[in-house]
This record gives structure tokens, C-alpha cells and sequence, in this order.
């Protein structure tokens, strides 16, 4: 039992990580109609960047909103300098610029600071809390995080002017126009929110996985999953589909098939998902005019 | 407009086939060595434009099935004696078995699952090729040696060099056989399915069949190529069919340029000399630039979809139609 | 003006005869070498997941300059010529062909990856050329009678888990042992070694393996599995990352087992201080090499020697990478080799002499480990020291064992 608890909460406290990734993932897939695959590789400049302040002995939540703010604006300037140009070209053009943009901010981070693996001390105090070894309190800081962070997001979303502005240049940039929504705005906007959300998921990542610049090539991985898994139109069937996806990754790897064929075996499990439905576990049937 | 494409299209391969020939009478050993990859990777390429730009199913785990010729090919001329020959069309048509599988829940997939569920089994290929119930078989990590690709007796030519040719008849035979499928019925099918599967169906194409025979023929070209290329390098091991393999195939495509067979060529050239070439570019920044290739590949990458956004063969059909004018819209 | 034209005729005729005298001759026995110039090959991961690695090449590359700003080896300077291989075995035979038929170098040198060393080793064998002083501990590299133009250099993992599986039975006989490893063959090395170390008889002392992918973003799961076994004893056979996160979780866990690290990942700088030095307390390594951020090591003179060279031709952070300390060493290893050759630097020549270094010490080895190599020896170094790290620093123990 106590095993169960341990791989349990190991794997939500990845697992949330993966949804804030995957929700970051989501709401630039349905603004653009486009992956981006850099963005795990922003994610860990941006917590190179906040694990740089710290080391010059900022404050961690002084560096933290230094990091979300710093990613915000960079992201929003990337978006208008290297990724509108591109709006009208062919979607695998697009792609091929991320991946150029991931193999830029990798190289660039390895070169700026190294590649010896790295520590980012957790904000949550050492001892586990009740106790018991089950969860510790970065883990338990960690899910928490993530839930306030989807919550903010929704919230956002769901309540605020800018938020609603947001939805609808996604959902019809046309229509959006017309009502004078500045929908070129709003698509940068949705990058630098992105980049925010990707910058605490590499934040709260580090003290769990080390920081180096290939950190997040396997949470993205994970990441993708989940959000293939809980349906990429629907943000909190992503994020839903990342806790899922860290939560089954352990348990299948400790119980069912054992470790060694663990990554293959769960992303069987999602195109067997898939197969079954086919815009995801929350995903919207697309019902297109012929 | 037509017309005059069609000249330059048979001009380039016309100069394309003379170059290909002439080869190893100029080129030096290393070179050659070069020049055989870019075949490989070209063929691989074209199996994976059937797929993509014909037929608009992404695929970003083509290496996998490089992967699966690669150790076939390995497996069945170390373990089972085969004749390098006989390997060849034989991990070929496992492929094509493999890609044919594959296509079937492929159908229900739309556009972007179908990228990431391939992406999947990309990155889960190294892991079940170093699985430990096939070690017997694959060597494992270590990894399976193969033994030089020697010249029969009566050809009088260096081992380099008969490998060389091995894979130009592969190639002339595979870029032949796309060269007919895409310009008769079978590619205007898959073209019609990619533009509006809808209304291709409605007109009797058999959407599913051509859509999984497809898959199963990129596998195949994807097939021939690994095991090509498990000849020329010697050795295949679970580390040289990594992610970013199949990332550099889709690299290829596009830079090549899509729906195009001749664009295969100038796609493989990009992804075999354009690392290196960045590679020399990053040493200009000193010693401790020594991982700035990965970005100087970045910003290559940026700037060839800048200036040529529908690949090098859309470049050049732009530059013929301002040259010669287009006589259509 | 005639004078001056005789002049020029004359040394023109002069060099042309000596060229094609001469120099031929030398060329032609020995490629890669000038008068002036020794041409090194190498590839190393400057890029892709193995990354961290490059730091070695990068060291090397400063070393040999070094020696060329004292004057060279015997008047010649050394050219390293160290490319990327990105870990990617078919990059590795393209560049390795690239080093030796267009760069025409005399050797390669420390080329590193287990898999990437054994796609070259056969194209090396079959041309003669040396593979010197591989940077793996894969033991299939020390085979002088299939392919003796291939050199070790590392301590084998084999051996090194040999040794801690021969310490678990000779001070836990009874005791329950789990294997945490990396899915290729440096992990699998580890798991055969500890196989071999336990013996046939005991073999059921392993309760539980696991390994992972270096595509894996955390190997927490691993060991709370590991844990569940009931085992007392956790070999960690991963790279730094990996084992930093192993020792905090298995810490973390609360679980009482003593635990064996790879000297791979024994930097205290890059996994202790990651992990946590109170969560580190107890490892136990087989080392070889000093490390720098060790208290007991502060006023050492070797360490003072390298952190001179740090500060002329690295900076701070090389001096803390065990990797880098690791290059350092490998170089003077290679500058020894060539200064045995002294005017005799054919390839022959260059293989007699890399197999047959009799004690050499390095300033950044542990005291007491000598490089040894013979016709029949491959494996440079064999010697390791047991060391548990007590919260600040590794205290060896116990005596020189060999492999």
C-alpha cells in the first residue's frame, strides 16, 4: 500500500508538471493550429534564467516573478519576429521553425551555462510533511502549484475582459476582428502566457529532475501525451490528460509491465486511446461541411 | 508554364543521373561515403513525401521504420547468412508489412494525433530495440556489427565504391517507381484524398486502401534506406535511430520541398551537409563554442524556411516562372 | 637581379630534391606527421543528449595547447582535431572517415561512447590505425587479440561492479540487492559486473532490477519500485543526473539501504551538492580520480596543478567537472605515449608505444594508481579504491583493489 502511495504521488507530481506543459501546448494549438516544439526547450532557458538570479542570491519567489515576467515579454517579441512571419506560409513550414527554435535555445543554453547538471532548490520546506514519506513537500508544493496555476488560467479565461478577447481571436479571428479585437495582439499575448506557464512548469520541474538543457525533452514528451490523450482542443482535457499520463506512467511501470519497456508501453496505451476515440478522452468531435 | 517545368524537370534529372554516375571516377573514398548517404537519406526521404506530401499524413516516426530495415537487413545477413541482395528487398517488404499495420489505426487519427502518435513511436524505438528479449537477435546496447560491403571479384572496384553503386540502383529503381505511381492514377488518388477526402470518396476512391498502402509504401522506401545504410556504415545499435533522425526527415521534406520527388534529393543534401557545414561555421566563434552548431543548425533552419517556405523545387519553380514567364495564373 | 634569380633557382631545386627525397619517404611512413605538426583525431558529443560530455574534448584540446606553447613534443606541435558526433554512431563512422581519408590524421584519441567506438573499431582495425585510449569502460575495447589496434582506457564497469559485488558478500552476505540502471551498455556493464562480482551461487541475492531511458524525465519510480522489493543494498548504475535524483529520492523515501554509486557520477560538485550532501551520506564508490570540491584534497599538489591550468587556459567551472579532470589526465596520458615515440611517430610505432607505459602517474589520479599498459594489457587503468562519502568529502578505505 505504501508503495502504491509513494509511485501514487510521484507520478501526479510529474503528472502536474505534464498538465501545465500540455496546457500550455493546447493553448497555442488552438489560437494557431500549430505544435510548438520549442516549447519545453523555453521552458528550461527560462528556468536557467531564474536559476542564474537565484544563484546571485535573488530571492526564490523574487526570481520566480522575474523568470514568468522576463519569459512573458520574450516570448511575445519571438512570436512577432519569428513567428508571424511565417502565419501565411505552409503549417510544415511553421514546424520545421520551432524545431529550429528548439535546437537554438538548446545549444544556447548548454553554451551560456554549461552542462553539468544543476540544482534549483525547492521553495517548499525539506522535512515531508504528516510525517510520512509518502509525498514529499515539494511534490505536495508541486500539484499544488499546478492547480493554482490552471485555476489562475481558467479564471482568466472564463471572467476577464482580455480573456474573452483571447477566445475569441482563437475561435474566429475573423469575427474577432470586426468587433475590434486585436487579434495579432492577442496571439502574442498567447505566447508570452505560454512561456509563463511553461517557465513554472521547468521552475517546478528542476528541483525534482536536475536542471541541464535536455531537462525537459522528456517531460514535453510526456506532455504531448497528455494532451493527445485528454484531447488537444480542450485545455482541461489536457491537463487532465497530463496527470493521467504521469499517474499511469509509474503505476504501469511498477505493476504491470516492469520498467524496462515502461515509455513504450504507455504510448501503446494512447494510440490505443486514440483508436478508440479519436479526438482524445475530452476532445470535441470535429463535425467539418463538406 | 506546364511545358517548360516539365523540360527543367527532365533537364535535372538528366544532369542528376550523368553526376550520379560520373561519381566515382572524381570523388575520393570520404567523399563517395558522403554521396552514398545522401542516396539513402534521399530514398528514405521520397517514402516519407508519398506519405506526407502526397497524401498529407504526417508521420514524424519514419526513422522507426529506418530503424526496423536497419536491424533487419543486420539481422538477416549476420544471423541468417542472407546475401546483402536478397536482405535488402526482404527488410523492405517487412517495412512495408510494418507501415501497412500501422496505417489502419492511422485512419482514425486526424491530422495532428497522427503526427504525435508517430512522434511516440519514434521515441519508443530505442527503447524497444534494446529490449532484453530480443538481445539475442539485435546485440542489444552493444549493437550488431556488419561486415564490409565487399565488391564481387569481377567488378574492379574499391568496396566504397560498390557500395556506392549498390545504393544508386536502389535508387534509380525506387525514385523510378514514385516517379510512375505520383504521375499516374494511383498519385492523383492520393493528392485527391489530401486536398478532400470527402469528395475523393464520393468519387470511388477507396480512401482507407490507398491511405494504408501509402503508409505501407513510405515504410518501405523508409525500409530500404535503414538497411542501405546498416551496409554502408557497418553497424546499427538502439543509439543510431534516435529522435531526432525522424525530426531530420521531416527537415528533409520540407527544405526538399513537398509532394515532390526530385525535391527528395535537394532535401538530403540539406540533411547531410548542412550539420557539418554549421559545424565549421561554429568554430569561427573560438573554443568554447563548441555547441553552438546545434544553434548555427537552428538559425539554418529559420532562414531556409524564410527564403524558401515551399522547399527548394518551390523555389526553383518560381524563379522558372519569372524567368519564363507564367502563361498561367 | 641575377644574383637573385640564381638564388631563388637554386633553393628551388634545392627543396624540390630534398621534397621529393626526403620528406616523401617520412610521409609516406608516417601520415598525419610533419616536420612541424602531429594530427590527432577525435569525435566527441558536443552536442545531443551526451553533451555534457564535450567538456572532456574541450579540456584535451587545452591541454595540447599548453604543451605546444612549451615548444611540442620533440619539436612538433599537436593538432587535435576533435569533431561532433552528437552520440549518433552513424555520425561517428562519418566523421572518424572524414578524420582519417580527408583530414589524413596519424591517430585517434579518446573518441568517446561505448556504441560509437565499436561502429569505428573494425574500419580502424582493417587500416591500421589507432584507436587509442577509448573514453569508455565498455571491456569489450581491451581485446588485443581480435582487434589490437584498440586501446582502453577506463576502469572497465565490469570490473568496478565486480568489486562492489564482492564487498556486498564479504560485509552483507545475507544481504537483499537491488540494481537501479541505464538502458544501454554502460548500465548493462554494471549489471553483468555485479552478476559476476555476486557469483553463480549467490545470484539470487538481486531482488529486483530497473533500468531506464535517458529520454526519461525522472527516475523516481524506479526506485520507490526498487524500494518495494525489500532490498538493503541499491547499486546505482546512472549517469549524474539520473543518480543525483536516485540518492535524493531513495533519501527521501526514508529507505535504509546501503548504496553503491558509480564513479561516473561520484563529482561531488555535479551529484552530491545536487542531491543533497546530507541525503549522499554513505555512498560508497570505487574511485580513481581525485575530486576537486573533496576538503581532503584541498592543498594537494596535483589538484594545485590543475587548478593552475584551469585558470590559464579554462575557467572555474572546468575545474569542478570531473570530466574535465578526467581529459586532463587522458591528454598527459597520450603526450607520454608521444614522447616515448621521440622521431619514430609511424602508426606502429605510436601502438608500440601506447601499450607499453609502465607507472605512469598522473597529478589528478588517486595516490598509489599507476597507468600500466602491455602487449597483452589493454586496460590502462585498473586499480579503483573504495571511498564513502561522509557528508563532505569521499574517506578512501580499505586497499588498492585491482581488476
Amino acid at each position: 500500500m505504501a508503495l502504491f502511495l509513494h509511485q501514487l504521488a510521484s507520478g501526479l507530481a510529474l503528472g502536474g508538471i505534464y498538465a501545465i506543459m500540455a496546457l500550455a501546448l493546447v493553448m497555442i494549438y488552438q489560437a494557431t493550429q500549430l505544435v510548438n516544439f520549442a516549447q519545453g526547450e523555453m521552458a528550461m532557458f527560462s528556468t536557467y534564467l531564474a536559476w542564474k538570479m537565484i544563484d546571485s542570491g535573488w530571492p526564490y519567489w523574487f526570481a520566480f516573478v522575474a523568470t514568468l515576467a522576463i519569459s512573458f515579454v520574450g516570448a511575445v517579441a519571438l512570436e512577432r519576429a519569428v513567428v508571424r512571419p511565417f502565419a501565411k506560409a505552409p503549417i510544415l513550414a511553421s514546424i520545421i521553425v520551432f524545431i529550429g527554435l528548439a535546437f537554438i535555445f538548446n545549444a544556447c543554453a548548454g553554451w551560456l551555462f554549461g552542462y553539468s547538471v544543476q540544482s534549483l532548490d525547492s521553495p517548499f520546506p525539506g522535512r515531508p510533511l504528516f510525517g510520512v514519506g509518502y509525498i514529499s513537500a515539494h511534490e505536495l508544493g508541486s500539484i499544488f502549484v499546478s492547480f493554482v496555476v490552471l485555476a489562475l488560467v481558467y479564471v482568466f479565461f472564463r471572467f476577464t475582459p482580455l480573456g474573452l478577447a483571447m477566445r475569441a481571436a482563437a475561435q474566429n479571428p475573423a469575427s474577432a476582428r470586426l468587433v475590434g479585437i486585436r487579434v495579432g495582439w492577442m496571439l502574442s499575448i498567447g505566447w508570452g502566457l505560454a512561456a509563463a506557464i511553461g517557465a513554472v512548469a521547468g521552475m517546478m520541474a528542476a528541483p525534482i529532475v536536475y536542471l541541464d538543457p535536455n531537462m525537459m525533452g522528456g517531460v514535453l514528451l510526456y506532455a504531448f501525451a497528455g494532451a493527445v490523450l485528454g484531447g488537444v482542443d480542450n485545455p482541461w482535457g489536457a491537463a487532465f490528460g497530463g496527470f493521467l499520463v504521469g499517474g499511469l506512467e509509474n503505476l504501469m511501470g511498477a505493476y504491470v509491465v516492469g520498467e524496462e519497456v515502461k515509455l513504450s508501453v504507455a504510448l501503446a496505451i494512447i494510440v490505443g486511446v486514440l483508436v478508440v476515440k479519436p479526438s482524445g478522452l475530452f476532445g470535441r468531435r470535429i463535425v467539418a461541411r463538406v | 508554364m506546364d511545358a517548360r517545368w516539365n523540360f527543367f524537370a527532365r533537364l535535372g534529372w538528366v544532369v542528376a543521373l550523368f553526376l550520379s554516375i560520373a561519381a566515382p571516377f572524381v570523388l575520393g573514398s570520404y567523399h563517395l561515403y558522403q554521396l552514398t548517404q545522401v542516396l539513402i537519406y534521399a530514398i528514405a526521404l521520397i517514402g516519407l513525401n508519398l506519405l506526407t506530401g502526397y497524401n498529407g499524413q504526417i508521420s514524424l516516426g519514419h526513422g522507426a521504420f529506418f530503424a526496423i530495415g536497419g536491424y533487419g537487413v543486420a539481422i538477416l545477413t549476420t544471423k541468417f547468412g542472407v546475401p546483402y541482395w536478397a536482405a535488402i528487398p526482404a527488410a523492405g517488404a517487412i517495412c512495408f508489412g510494418a507501415g501497412f499495420l500501422f496505417g489502419f489505426p492511422a485512419l482514425k487519427f486526424g491530422g495532428l494525433y497522427l503526427a504525435l502518435a508517430t512522434f511516440a513511436l519514434a521515441v519508443a524505438a530505442p527503447q524497444m530495440l534494446s529490449y532484453k528479449g530480443f538481445d539475442a537477435w539485435t546485440g542489444g546496447a552493444q549493437g550488431l556489427q556488419l561486415g564490409k560491403l565487399r565488391a564481387p571479384p569481377w567488378a574492379h572496384v574499391s568496396a566504397d565504391t560498390w557500395t556506392y553503386l549498390v545504393a544508386l540502383i536502389a535508387a534509380l529503381a525506387l525514385f523510378g517507381f514514385a516517379l510512375n505511381l505520383v504521375g499516374g492514377r494511383i498519385g492523383r488518388a492520393l493528392i485527391a484524398i489530401r486536398d478532400h477526402a470527402v469528395a475523393a470518396e464520393t468519387m470511388g476512391i477507396d480512401a482507407p486502401l490507398y491511405k494504408t498502402t501509402a503508409f505501407g509504401i513510405s515504410a518501405l522506401y523508409a525500409g530500404v534506406a535503414g538497411g542501405l545504410s546498416a551496409l554502408a556504415v557497418g553497424f546499427v545499435s538502439p543509439e543510431s535511430f534516435t529522435l531526432p533522425l525522424s525530426l531530420s526527415f521531416l527537415v528533409g521534406i520540407v527544405v526538399g520541398g513537398l509532394a515532390s520527388v526530385g525535391g527528395a534529393i535537394f532535401g538530403a543534401f540539406f540533411i547531410e551537409y548542412v550539420p557539418n557545414y554549421a559545424d565549421m561555421l561554429s568554430v569561427q566563434f573560438g573554443e568554447s563554442a563548441k555547441a553552438l552548431p546545434g544553434a548555427i543548425y537552428g538559425l539554418l533552419l529559420i532562414a531556409m524556411m524564410a527564403a524558401a517556405p515551399s522547399g527548394v523545387i518551390g523555389l526553383i519553380r518560381k524563379i522558372v516562372a519569372r524567368l519564363f514567364g507564367a502563361e498561367r495564373a | 637581379m641575377n644574383t637573385r634569380r640564381q638564388f631563388l633557382a637554386s633553393s628551388a631545386t634545392a627543396v624540390a630534391a630534398l621534397a621529393t627525397g626526403a620528406f616523401r619517404a617520412r610521409a609516406a611512413d608516417m601520415p598525419g606527421i610533419t616536420d612541424t605538426e602531429i594530427k590527432i583525431g577525435q569525435t566527441m558529443p558536443y552536442s545531443g543528449p551526451a553533451s555534457a560530455y564535450g567538456v572532456i574534448g574541450k579540456t584535451e584540446s587545452a591541454y595540447f595547447k599548453m604543451i605546444n606553447e612549451a615548444g611540442g613534443i620533440n619539436g612538433r606541435k599537436i593538432n587535435l582535431v576533435s569533431l561532433d558526433d552528437s552520440y549518433s554512431p552513424p555520425k561517428t563512422v562519418e566523421q572518424v572517415r572524414r578524420l582519417a581519408e580527408q583530414e589524413g590524421v596519424a591517430f585517434f584519441f579518446n573518441t568517446l561512447g561505448t556504441a560509437q567506438n565499436a561502429s569505428i573499431r573494425q574500419y580502424l582495425n582493417d587500416a591500421k590505425i589507432p584507436q587509442l585510449f577509448v573514453a569508455t569502460g565498455a571491456s569489450l575495447f581491451a581485446d588485443p587479440e581480435h582487434f589490437p589496434w584498440t586501446v582502453g582506457y577506463n576502469p572497465s564497469y565490469q570490473t568496478e561492479a565486480r568489486i562492489y559485488g564482492k564487498h556486498i558478500l564479504a560485509t552483507k552476505p545475507n544481504a537483499k540487492v537491488a540494481i537501479l540502471y541505464q538502458n544501454d551498455g554502460f548500465g548493462k556493464d554494471y549489471l553483468t559486473g555485479l552478476k559476476d562480482g555476486l557469483g553463480a551461487d549467490h545470484a539470487g541475492m538481486i531482488v529486483k532490477e530497473a533500468s531506464y531511458e535517458t529520454s526519461e524525465p525522472s527516475v523516481d519510480s524506479q526506485v520507490v519500485t526498487l524500494q518495494g522489493s525489500g532490498a538493503d543494498v541499491l547499486l546505482i548504475a546512472a549517469t549524474p543526473k539520473f543518480a543525483a535524483q536516485a540518492i535524493r529520492k531513495s533519501y527521501d523515501l526514508g529507505w535504509d539501504a546501503t548504496r553503491y554509486l558509480t564513479n561516473v557520477s561520484q563529482s561531488i560538485t555535479a551529484v552530491m551538492k545536487a542531491a543533497g550532501f546530507e541525503k549522499s551520506k554513505g555512498l560508497i564508490t570505487g574511485a580513481y580520480g581525485k575530486d576537486v570540491g573533496d576538503p581532503a584534497f584541498k592543498d594537494d599538489a596535483g589538484v594545485k596543478e590543475w587548478q593552475a591550468f584551469c585558470d590559464k587556459y579554462l575557467s572555474h567551472t572546468e575545474f569542478g567537472d570531473l570530466n574535465a579532470s578526467y581529459g586532463y589526465g587522458a591528454a598527459a596520458t597520450m603526450a607520454q605515449v608521444l614522447k616515448q615515440c621521440g622521431a619514430d611517430l609511424s602508426r606502429e610505432n605510436v601502438l608500440k608505444q601506447a601499450t607499453n607505459i609502465q607507472n605512469l602517474t598522473l597529478p589528478m589520479l588517486l595516490p598509489g594508481i599507476t597507468i600500466n599498459t602491455s602487449p597483452t594489457n589493454y586496460s590502462p587503468i585498473r586499480q579503483l579504491k573504495l571511498a564513502q562519502f561522509n557528508g563532505e568529502s569521499w574517506q578512501l578505505f580499505g586497499d588498492l583493489i585491482a581488476g
